[in-house]
């Protein structure tokens, strides 16, 4: 009895552990549920069974296979317009997956050479990208997204940048700290002395040893970006339709839903749902696993 | 009949233990040592040899990882271990009362000072707002702060260090407590402000015919106001007894170290005598005599068993293979 | 005191400086803003129009000292879709903006911050636990999934709540509900690590060294320390709060400026975007400053500062 009770605690320590509520745990199902996205947004053509943007109109609002009035023919239902919600929510994963990766790559290497530069170089440069940077926070991301987008209009390419252009300053303060604090360090003063050009140092000595915040960062900023890019599709001012973008079928999904067709909200926030939370289980991982000091972030 | 000491601590033993108990810590070492009432106590040793960890255990204010896990701690002639939580609370800051190293950390800069040194007495001694207020002013007059009335209205970060430092002190001499732990009280302040708190302490100590206990690394000190050194290395007692005699004539290789490592002018020395080495690991302590690494007389017996606490004169004892009276031939088992 | 409060608003007043230069420059971003100044559906002699009325045939700090002056005249445009001055609209949709942000804000910290004490006083126990996941799911469901959930199943399915519209209570539960959840997780994340920083401070070991019961080392030493940080934060989130709440009003219809934001944008009606947008950012400018204010009131260490 005493045994069982024990073996019982046990498991369960070891999915919470692989959930990763512990911290010490492998992430194990987030990096699954990652891998499972970047799968499907890389495979998107093979795996979906229908074409995401073409509907056949007879076929509207049909409910997931498993309740009564679906079909297999729709797995997961189909939308206003008869189209497969399964296989926009797949063509969506890599709109999200795409768009999330890339805007946090573009927002990193903005912010993390800006932070380097601000920090390393100090003086007026340090003040004026600081100034910036504090006016830039003034401005809420999403506000500021928003914006942009409505300025230039919506399409792919433009959401990447202007989520770019929203993030940089949350890179740019972190690093900057981290470089600052480098600076102090002996090898970093070493080759200072020893004569070293600035952008050599800055290149070989503080990029790689901010990598791993940036790193972290980036982890982190995945899920804020995949939400404020779902946010833009919801406004309508993200990636244009008929592209299945989830933020996007959750916009349409409302029509729907006031007439119970619940599996047009549920299911595309799901989604959206796994993947920041994957995101952000992944990036509290790799923050204590990396620099335990970057408990600030 | 000489009166009961005020603290003996009998075998105790601290450990702290990690998170999935594979890493045993033994931070206090089966300690035995005792204090009359009104007389001072130095406690000396490295950082890491268990000096505050010994404070806070008498405290029993130790952080949930660590645990009591042998000996008894009398007090007044009663076990503190056997006492429970609303009853330990009442005896701290009221029977035993502690100043720890850092003055400026210890005090809230949120509240003023007259609130600070009046909160034990309102705890303890259910004192009302209004007397608690001129009890403050009171103490603080008592540890020789000027301007106490205009003080006691005061923040923390109005204070200077030394100043600040005496406020603790108000604290905890303020329910009249019998003993008095100061962990490190003079390592943050000026030189010449030292001098002046030690002889505050002193002061006090006879006002309130308090005991102390002094933990420090600086010898002088001990030199100047303890009456006994207990020294401590990697969790264990070495060598406990009068002042006197054992600045005179150290037992332990440990203590003859530390006193020898004290530069004094004239005294013909070129390099100044370090103690080789490091201070032990604590999770993975040599076998043996923790000390026996770095011992300049080890012998063999030194490494493979640890030596018994020896009694060489009345309250005063040792721990360490040379100090063990070789056995009686007959009776070598 | 007098300094701190100086320098906050020197550099209040540059942010504001910058932030008009910033929305300045980024409607020019494309080139020619003529398009998005004008009402859809314009003729081309319409264009010539605007483009003489706001002079962007002239130099480009010319143009900037003409935004500025209208600026601070508080002519900031006119809607084409409502032909009334943005301001007046503006204006007239924040309050109940601020009614949905302070009672999302209220729910915010009622959970927050005592779950995020309890996570802390409890840490690493099974309340600490329940506290990490909780913080988890709050930040990682968007607030506008979250109100359209909450409208499924209380509105459709359970017929309890309104599902759009304001003015009475029930209509404020869900999205103050939806856009609070977020920020409850923020809130608690923060309130207990700032606790156990002041749990393992100093001046709280020499409470407990006083004798203190703990329910006193707790209540007063440590949780009014531990405040400070989360109160700040929630000064400015009142702000931000305000700002996504775009989305959350969208959903609901809720008849604040986030929703005005978004019928500027459903109508291509850019002057109540560039207006909406403008007012916001000097919000968060001005909050923030107001935040730091307070803050040199309850801190003794600045109040008394020379």
């Amino acid at each position: 009895m005493n045994g069982s009770r024990s073996a019982a605690l046990t498991v369960a320590w070891r999915v919470a552990s692989f959930a990763s509520f512990r911290t010490e745990g492998f992430p194990l199902i987030p990096m699954a549920i990652l891998g499972v996205l970047i799968f499907a947004a890389v495979f998107a053509n093979v795996l979906a069974p229908h074409d995401p943007e073409v509907g056949s109109l007879g076929e509207r609002f049909r409910p997931p296979a498993w309740q009564q009035g679906g079909s297999e023919k729709f797995l997961l239902g189909s939308d206003h317009l008869g189209r497969d919600v399964l296989s926009r929510l797949i063509f969506g994963a890599r709109i999200s997956i795409v768009v999330g990766f890339t805007a946090v790559v573009v927002a990193g290497l903005l912010g993390t050479g800006l932070g380097i530069l601000s920090g390393f170089l100090g003086g007026w440069v340090d003040q004026v990208i600081m100034r910036v940077t504090d006016a830039w926070l003034a401005l809420p991301a999403l506000t500021f997204a928003i914006f942009l987008a409505a300025v230039v209009g919506p399409s792919a390419m433009n959401i990447v940048i202007i989520l770019g252009l929203a993030y940089w300053t949350r890179y740019a303060r972190v690093i900057r700290g981290e470089v600052l604090s480098l600076k102090e360090r002996d090898y970093v003063r070493l080759a200072i002395v020893a004569g070293c050009s600035k952008r050599t140092i800055m290149k070989r000595h503080i990029l790689p040893n901010v990598l791993n915040s940036a790193i972290v960062l980036g982890t982190l900023m995945l899920g804020v970006v995949v939400v404020t890019e779902a946010a833009l599709s919801f406004l309508g001012l993200g990636v244009p339709p008929p592209q299945p973008a989830w933020g996007l079928m959750l916009a349409d999904g409302k029509k729907g839903m006031m007439a119970g067709y619940w599996w047009l909200t549920v299911l595309p926030g799901c989604c959206i749902m796994f993947m920041v939370l994957s995101a952000n289980l992944l990036g509290d991982w790799l923050r204590v696993k990396l620099d335990p000091q970057l408990r600030q972030l | 009949m000489t009166a009961p000491p005020l603290l003996e601590l009998r075998n105790l033993s601290t450990h702290y233990v990690s998170a999935r108990g594979t890493r045993v810590v033994r931070a206090v070492d089966e300690v035995s040592l005792s204090l009359e009432a009104g007389s001072t106590l130095g406690i000396v040793g490295e950082s890491g040899s268990g000096k505050s960890t010994l404070a806070l255990t008498i405290l029993r204010l130790l952080p949930p990882a660590a645990r009591i896990t042998s000996g008894e701690i009398l007090f007044e002639g009663e076990d503190l271990r056997t006492k429970s939580d609303v009853e330990m609370r009442r005896i701290r800051g009221q029977r035993i009362a502690m100043i720890l190293q850092d003055p400026m950390a210890s005090l809230n800069p949120l509240f003023t000072i007259g609130d600070q040194v009046a909160e034990p007495v309102r705890v303890h001694e259910g004192v009302g707002r209004r007397g608690a207020w001129s009890r403050a002013t009171d103490l603080l007059k008592a540890v020789r702060i000027s301007a106490p009335e205009s003080r006691v209205r005061e923040y923390p970060h109005q204070m200077s260090g030394g100043m600040r430092q005496r406020i603790v002190g108000a604290i905890a001499i303020s329910c009249s407590p019998r003993l008095l732990i100061a962990d490190e009280p003079t390592t943050s302040l000026d030189l010449t402000i030292q001098a002046q708190y030690l002889n505050l302490l002193r002061d006090l100590q006879r006002q309130y015919e308090l005991a102390l206990i002094f933990i420090t690394h600086n010898l002088g000190i001990v030199a100047k106001m303890c009456d006994q050194v207990a020294v401590m290395y990697a969790g264990r007692l070495v060598e406990w007894g009068p002042v006197t005699r054992i600045f005179d004539a150290p037992a332990h290789p440990y203590t003859q170290a530390l006193l020898g490592s004290i530069p004094r002018m004239g005294d013909g020395r070129e390099r100044l005598t370090a103690i080789e080495g490091q201070p032990p690991d604590l999770a993975a302590p040599p076998p043996g005599c923790a000390f026996h690494p770095r011992c300049p007389q080890v012998m063999d017996q030194c490494r493979e068993q640890a030596p018994p606490e020896t009694v060489l004169a009345p309250r005063h004892t040792t721990r360490c293979w040379l100090s063990v009276p070789a056995p009686e031939p007959a009776t070598v088992r | 005191m007098k300094r701190y409060i100086v320098k906050r608003v020197g550099f209040a007043a540059i942010s504001l400086v910058l932030l008009s230069v910033t929305i300045f420059l980024l409607v020019r971003l494309t080139g020619d803003p003529t398009v998005l100044l004008v009402e859809p559906g314009a003729s081309q002699a319409d264009l010539e129009a605007v483009r003489k009325q706001f002079g962007l045939d002239r130099p480009l700090w010319v143009q900037y000292g003409h935004f500025v002056s209208s600026l601070v005249r508080g002519d900031l445009g006119h809607s084409f879709y409502y032909r009334t001055p943005v301001l007046e609209l503006y204006l007239s949709r924040l309050p109940s903006s601020l009614l949905l942000a302070s009672a999302a804000m209220a729910f915010s910290l009622l959970i927050g911050i005592p779950t995020g004490i309890i996570a802390a006083v409890r840490v690493n126990q099974w309340w600490d636990s329940a506290g990490k996941v909780f913080a988890l799911l709050g930040l990682s469901l968007p607030s506008f999934w979250v109100g359209l959930l909450l409208i499924l199943f209380f509105s459709v399915y359970l017929g309890w709540l309104p599902s759009s519209g304001s003015g009475t209570a029930a209509h404020l539960l869900m999205p103050a509900f939806a856009l609070g959840w977020y920020f409850a997780a923020a809130h608690m994340r923060l309130t207990r690590s700032s606790m156990l920083d002041v749990l393992g401070s100093e001046y709280v070991k020499l409470a407990r060294l006083k004798g203190l019961p703990e329910a006193l080392v707790i209540g007063k030493h440590a949780f009014k320390n531990a405040l400070i940080p989360v109160l700040t934060l929630a000064g400015i989130n009142l702000v931000i709060m305000v700002n996504v709440a775009v989305v959350v009003e969208t959903v609901f219809a809720w008849p604040g400026i986030g929703r005005l934001l978004y019928e500027g944008i459903a109508f291509r009606d850019f002057p109540i975007v560039q207006a909406t947008v403008i007012l916001n950012g000097a919000m968060v400018v001005i909050v923030s400053l107001l935040v730091d204010i307070l803050y040199a009131v309850i801190d003794p260490r600045i109040r008394l500062a020379r």
